[in-house]
């Protein structure tokens, strides 16, 4: 019996990579990528840009959108880590999925990328709409900048537009500047304004509108201007990245290969800033970067070890969290200086900075402040393109018992001086009263 | 064989009784049976349902029992309970009143020590009739201190069924009030006996007797103003004596320092205003002494009436300022409201909602005199009559006890238990002094035909009082038919106590009972239902917002953290619940992911007809959460100043949380036939939003009958523009954050999110004519233009920010930068 187990655990301990090797908390690395595409010329139209994700080493798994086959999930397992939607005009999408079904792929943690393009469909649209973006309406309408387009060689109308607009974040778009203009071309967006979630990355120039090109403009447009976004990021509450761009053309191989010149600009670059700025964009998207984790929660009393079930008011204490950020194939201490941690009863009582150690400890000690009631210590931790942290742990903190007061005060010496000297008196009294007659 | 019969004729002859042994065996045996009465008749709720505990309050005393138990004394008396008042807690020790679980907790620890396997539920369920029939002997006793036995012993077997006694004191009613009335009693029956006796030993009887009552019920207030009250009387009839003197100052000085041990009482013994009585009469009390003592050297009375005249003058100028000088430095804490509810019946109503809103402290209605004293009501002032017939200390003493009390049982349907052992023995002198001159009456007239052969025996002054009123007519039978009367009526209140006690008292109300179409039983079990499924079926550290009335019954039954109970110390975090439960779903999400709440619990009784359920208690949310947060405003609620929950209703009413929450899938459900869908059985209409969805929160768990619904709070949405992360403001005066946070949901009016309007309002320079109003527009975009300027006079009205700004002016010119047309001037409504 015992050899029996010995074997099972072994040979679960042997798979468990196997089986694991999909999306996971501890490899937050997506794997397994459905793409699906119009035709399946786009695989080959945007080669450069599947391969770079294949030799990041995706599993990548094109199919049509229209095929009746595919599934995302199946028996309640997802079948993928991660979604490309790169099928601007599809209508509706083949076998059991929906926008019900991505939508669930999303919030159940998995990935998106969204491409649409000029007559993008209703249900790209939809799906783009519950992510919190919404494309413009006028389905002809493409993004025109008639002072911030590229140069080519015939005059054109400007729907080709070279922006280098981008959001200011290492962690989103990679350390490394991209020094040439992205290219885009297709339909802008506009960004739901209570949604605090969606992040423009690439944003269009102030003097960008959103119209037919082909059509003389009888009314103001809807969208103007910087309000327009190009290129938007959401990262959801529980993690998952959606990548929404108005323009599938941004990602294929001609507008990767080709020279950029910004109008107005005497510079010209050999190689657009397309494929640096996609490729860094989905290592963000991907969750090579930017992803952390924090373990350890611990606090305890200043000169103990272990995790009381409450505290006293004054007590001293310490709260450590360890922090750690996904490089990609492994975990790496996450250092910085901004994280804080409050002790937390309806309104943050204490808000303390904590102190890192590099290697990822995160640690403060502070007083408990002199109110009993149930706290919380909260880190909230939501910079720009990271994880959101949001650690909570409850903890009871009680008022002093009644022994625990100080049992002489000085003070009231005094006091103690006067029961005594009269309870001294009245014996006196009594005895003198009793007895002398 | 001879001598047999005559050592047995002996033997009978020895036990053969006197009178007045035969007299002490009767009352004796009496006394046991009352004393069996008092305890079975109060065994219909366990008979009627199970042995299992009571109501409300009595779910916190016995959680706290199971605690003191579990734990010991120090625990207990140290325990800082978590789980109720979210995020607050409470110092449980330092809050209650311990007398009720240290009896339980003793008398359990009795039972165990004599081997009874008793589990401490059954203890608790039983306590307050043991201790009902030990307040029949103290009646007794009492009765026979103030009249004589038989006033006693009729007092004993009347307290013991009386129903306004027995409504406190049911088998499973674990509250502090069963051992309470007992504590009370005897508190007053050893100060009559003390004063009447002038015995030291008594009047620490009295002091102890008055330690256990502060230690189990707030009401002891009552017999440190009364028993001062009573002093007071007595100085101004001249009836001042060293027996009053040495039983007043040692109850007093005794009970003091006994009373201030208790935690929850402490030092207001001595600080609070409704201590101050007691202390003034007692120094009075010592000024009487000086003044006795001063007369009593000085034999000049001329001298002594202006020694006399400086003196009281002094001691009341003293006293004054001591008293002013203590309220001004707030050593003296001013009476609290409560106290000023007893006061005056109409403050709660205006000032403190909260006290108003519990159905026991209304006003009491005539009816429920009626059902509670019964035949008393009219035997009370014939005992009065009598007391002032015969007029001691003692009967002085009851007759003020009997005047006072009935008029708190006036003011609060609740105080009818303090009033009751005394209109019992008043109503006892009443009883006893009647059926005694009817009897002697009889007696003595059988003795004149009899021509004296017996004397003697009816006493002197009876027979002489015969002799007088043997010359009225038919005396005899008129006597005979009085007694009847006497009897018939005791048979009826006999009669009525016990159909009160088993039809109306013995109710646990958390099982309810119904009849059934056949006339059948049903019960309706669904409070411990849900109370099981919390405790089954939700994570351990979940915490439950429900309306306060169940709070104790959710920590007790289902062992979760609630947000608000039954110990109404914190308005404001009650009032939060209620604004939560009377706002609109979007507002009232943030009050409760505020507060970390994880289910919602609504009772309602609309399929079941059940009618104290939240919809019905809904307006005293309104008035409360009101009374904090001016945004939520009754009005709002009533249609014409009716509360309506049909068609007509209220739009707000209509769609508030609470609403919301009873009336959930509501509207396809058919509760009676030959009605529609949705007919409300409780209030009898068809409701009006029969289309209710949810948005935030979803249905978790409905009972079998409906009448509690639990809903689970749903996290917010993955992808979802709700922005938790602004902390909800749920202080009054609080700042609101700075306007990015804040967004409107277009097409309602949210006055609260308009702050940030009024902030731009208060910054407007009129003269300039050209607002910073683009975030403001925003937030009335959805609304029509009247809406809109409706909507901003709400917010105005409702003062969010405290800043008082020229309003006509500002708001025509802010909904004109809006592009909002209104009509000239609008001017806001009161």
């Amino acid at each position: 019996m015992g050899k029996f187990w010995v074997i099972f655990v072994a040979s679960i301990s042997i798979l468990l990579p196997f089986l694991c090797n999909s999306f996971s908390p501890e490899t937050p690395t997506d794997r397994r990528v459905l793409v699906l595409l119009d035709d399946f010329a786009v695989k080959s139209s945007h080669s450069s840009y599947f391969n770079s994700l294949k030799l990041r080493g995706f599993d990548l798994d094109f199919k049509l959108a229209d095929d009746p086959k595919i599934a995302l999930q199946r028996y309640g397992q997802y079948l993928y880590d991660a979604l490309i939607l790169f099928c601007p005009s599809v209508e509706r999408f083949g076998g059991s999925v929906d926008v019900a079904a991505i939508i669930n792929f999303v919030d159940s943690g998995h990935d998106l990328i969204i491409a649409a393009d000029v007559n993008a469909s209703d249900l790209i649209r939809e799906v783009a709409t519950e992510c919190g973006v919404d494309f413009d309406e006028d389905p002809s309408a493409m993004v025109i900048d008639h002072t911030g387009y590229a140069v080519s060689e015939t005059e054109g109308d400007h729907t080709l537009i070279a922006s280098d607009d981008y959001i200011k974040s290492d962690v989103i778009i990679g350390s490394k500047k991209i020094e040439a203009p992205v290219l885009f071309q297709g339909i802008g967006h506009s960004l739901n304004p209570v949604n605090s979630l969606v992040l423009k990355v690439l944003s269009a120039s102030p003097s960008a509108y959103s119209a037919n090109p082909l059509s003389k403009l009888s009314t103001p447009p809807l969208l103007t201007g910087s309000a327009i976004s190009l290129v938007s990021v959401v990262q959801a509450r529980n993690n998952a990245r959606i990548l929404i761009t108005g323009s599938l053309s941004m990602f294929s191989n001609r507008f990767f290969r080709s020279g950029v010149q910004k109008s107005g600009s005497s510079t010209k670059y050999e190689k657009s800033g397309n494929e640096q700025f996609l490729t860094e964009l989905s290592k963000w998207i991907f969750h090579e970067r930017g992803h952390l984790k924090a373990v350890n929660v611990k606090h305890h009393k200043v000169g103990e070890t272990d995790e009381p079930a409450l505290y006293r008011i004054n007590d001293e204490l310490e709260y450590s969290v360890e922090i750690y950020e996904w490089s990609g194939t492994s975990w790496e201490p996450y250092v910085t200086d901004d994280v804080q941690v409050q002790f937390y009863m309806m309104s943050p009582y204490v808000l303390k900075t904590l102190s890192n150690d590099k290697k990822g400890l995160y640690s403060a000690s502070f007083k408990v402040p002199d109110v009993y009631g149930v706290f919380q210590f909260k880190v909230e931790y939501q910079k720009l393109g990271y994880t959101s942290l949001s650690l909570s742990k409850q903890i009871p903190v009680r008022p002093y018992r009644h022994n625990e007061y100080e049992r002489f005060i000085p003070t009231a010496y005094p006091y103690y001086g006067a029961a005594f000297s009269t309870m001294a008196g009245f014996f006196i009294f009594s005895f003198v009263h009793l007895y002398n007659k | 064989m001879a001598t047999m019969p005559a050592s047995a004729s002996d033997l009978l002859k020895s036990f053969k009784l006197k009178t007045k042994q035969q007299e002490l065996l009767i009352r004796v045996s009496i006394l046991c049976l009352v004393y069996i009465l008092a305890f079975i008749t109060r065994l219909f709720s366990v008979l009627r349902y199970e042995s299992m505990i009571h109501e409300f309050d009595p779910y916190f005393n016995y959680r706290t029992t199971l605690y003191l138990t579990e734990n010991g004394f120090y625990d207990f008396w140290n325990w800082f309970d978590y789980e109720s008042w979210y995020p607050l807690g409470r110092i449980v020790g330092g809050t209650l009143y311990p007398g009720l679980m240290v009896t339980a907790v003793l008398i359990y620890r009795i039972l165990r020590f004599l081997r009874f396997a008793v589990h401490i539920r059954e203890v608790c369920v039983l306590t307050a009739p043991f201790f009902a029939s030990n307040t029949t002997l103290v009646a007794y006793f009492f009765g026979k201190e103030i009249w004589d036995s038989g006033a006693g012993l009729v007092a004993a077997i009347l307290i013991a069924i009386c129903p306004g006694y027995i409504s406190r004191s049911v088998a499973g009613s674990y509250d502090n009030e069963g051992v309470a009335i007992f504590a009370l009693l005897f508190t007053f029956y050893v100060f009559v006996k003390a004063v009447n006796t002038g015995s030291l030993a008594w009047s620490l009887a009295s002091a102890f007797g008055y330690f256990y009552m502060v230690s189990a019920w707030g009401g002891y207030v009552f017999i440190i103003n009364l028993i001062p009250l009573y002093v007071l009387v007595l100085l101004i009839t001249g009836r001042y004596s060293m027996r009053l003197y040495v039983a007043y100052n040692c109850m007093y000085i005794l009970g003091m320092l006994l009373a201030m041990q208790i935690r929850f009482v402490g030092f207001q013994h001595v600080q609070s205003g409704e201590h101050m009585a007691v202390m003034g009469v007692f120094f009075l009390m010592q000024v009487f002494y000086f003044l006795d003592w001063v007369k009593h050297m000085l034999s000049d009375t001329k001298l002594f009436q202006a020694f006399l005249r400086i003196t009281v003058t002094c001691a009341v100028a003293v006293g004054g300022i001591a008293l002013g000088l203590g309220m001004v430095s707030g050593y003296i804490s001013p009476w609290t409201g409560r106290f000023y509810s007893l006061l005056d019946p109409t403050y709660a109503k205006d000032h403190i909602p909260i006290i108003a809103s519990v159905s026991e402290h209304q006003p009491t209605a005539w009816s429920s005199f009626m059902f509670d004293f019964h035949i008393l009501l009219f035997l009370f002032p014939a005992g009065l009559y009598f007391c002032f017939k015969r007029l001691s200390d003692a009967t002085i003493f009851i007759v003020m006890y009997g005047l006072t009390s009935m008029y708190f049982a006036g003011v609060m349907v609740r105080l009818i238990l303090v009033a009751t052992p005394a209109v019992c023995l008043i109503s006892a002198i009443a009883v006893s002094a009647t059926v005694k001159n009817l009897t002697v009456l009889l007696r003595s007239k059988n003795k004149v035909v009899q021509t004296g052969s017996t004397k003697g025996s009816g006493g002197s002054k009876s027979s002489s009082k015969a002799l007088l009123d043997q010359s009225q007519p038919f005396q005899k039978n008129g006597a005979i038919a009085l007694l009847f009367g006497a009897f018939y009526l005791l048979s009826r209140y006999a009669t009525h106590c016990t159909w009160v006690t088993s039809e109306a008292y013995s109710s646990p109300s958390i099982v309810l009972a119904a009849r059934g179409a056949h006339g059948n039983r049903v019960i309706f079990d669904d409070y411990r239902e849900a109370y099981f499924w919390l405790r089954q079926n939700t994570p351990q550290d979940a915490k439950v917002m429900s309306w306060w009335d169940y709070g104790y019954q959710i920590t007790a039954m289902g062992n979760r953290t609630v947000i608000v109970d039954n110990n109404t110390w914190n308005n404001t975090h009650i009032a939060t619940v209620g604004r939560a439960m009377s706002s609109y779903e979007d507002e009232a999400i943030e009050i409760i992911r505020s507060l970390d709440v994880d289910y919602v619990l609504v009772v309602f009784g609309g399929v079941t007809g059940y009618s104290s359920d939240d919809i019905n208690k809904f307006l005293w949310m309104v008035r409360i959460g009101g009374g904090v947060f001016p945004v939520i405003k009754e009005p709002d609620y009533l249609v014409n100043g009716e509360y309506r929950v049909d068609k007509g209703a209220a739009p707000k009413m209509l769609n508030c949380l609470m609403y919301k929450l009873c009336y959930y899938r509501f509207g396809e459900m058919l509760t009676e036939y030959g009605k529609p869908p949705g007919y409300d059985r409780a209030r009898g209409v068809e409701i009006g939003n029969k289309d209710v969805k949810l948005e935030h929160l979803e249905e978790a768990f409905t009972t079998s009958n409906w009448i509690v619904r639990i809903y689970r709070v749903k996290p917010p949405n993955n992808r979802c523009p709700h922005n938790v992360e602004t902390p909800v403001v749920t202080h009054l005066g609080d700042v609101f954050p700075n306007g990015s946070n804040i967004h409107g949901q277009s097409g309602t009016c949210n006055p609260q999110n308009l702050g940030v309007c009024l902030d731009l309002l208060g910054l407007v320079d009129v003269n300039l004519g050209n607002a910073p109003t683009k975030p403001c527009c925003s937030l009335i975009e959805g609304l029509v233009d009247l809406e809109g300027a409706v909507c901003l006079c709400t917010a105005v009205r409702a003062n969010v920010l405290g800043i008082h700004i020229n309003l006509s002016i500002s708001l025509s010119l802010l909904l004109r930068n809006c592009e909002r047309k209104v009509a000239t001037e609008y001017i806001c409504g009161p």
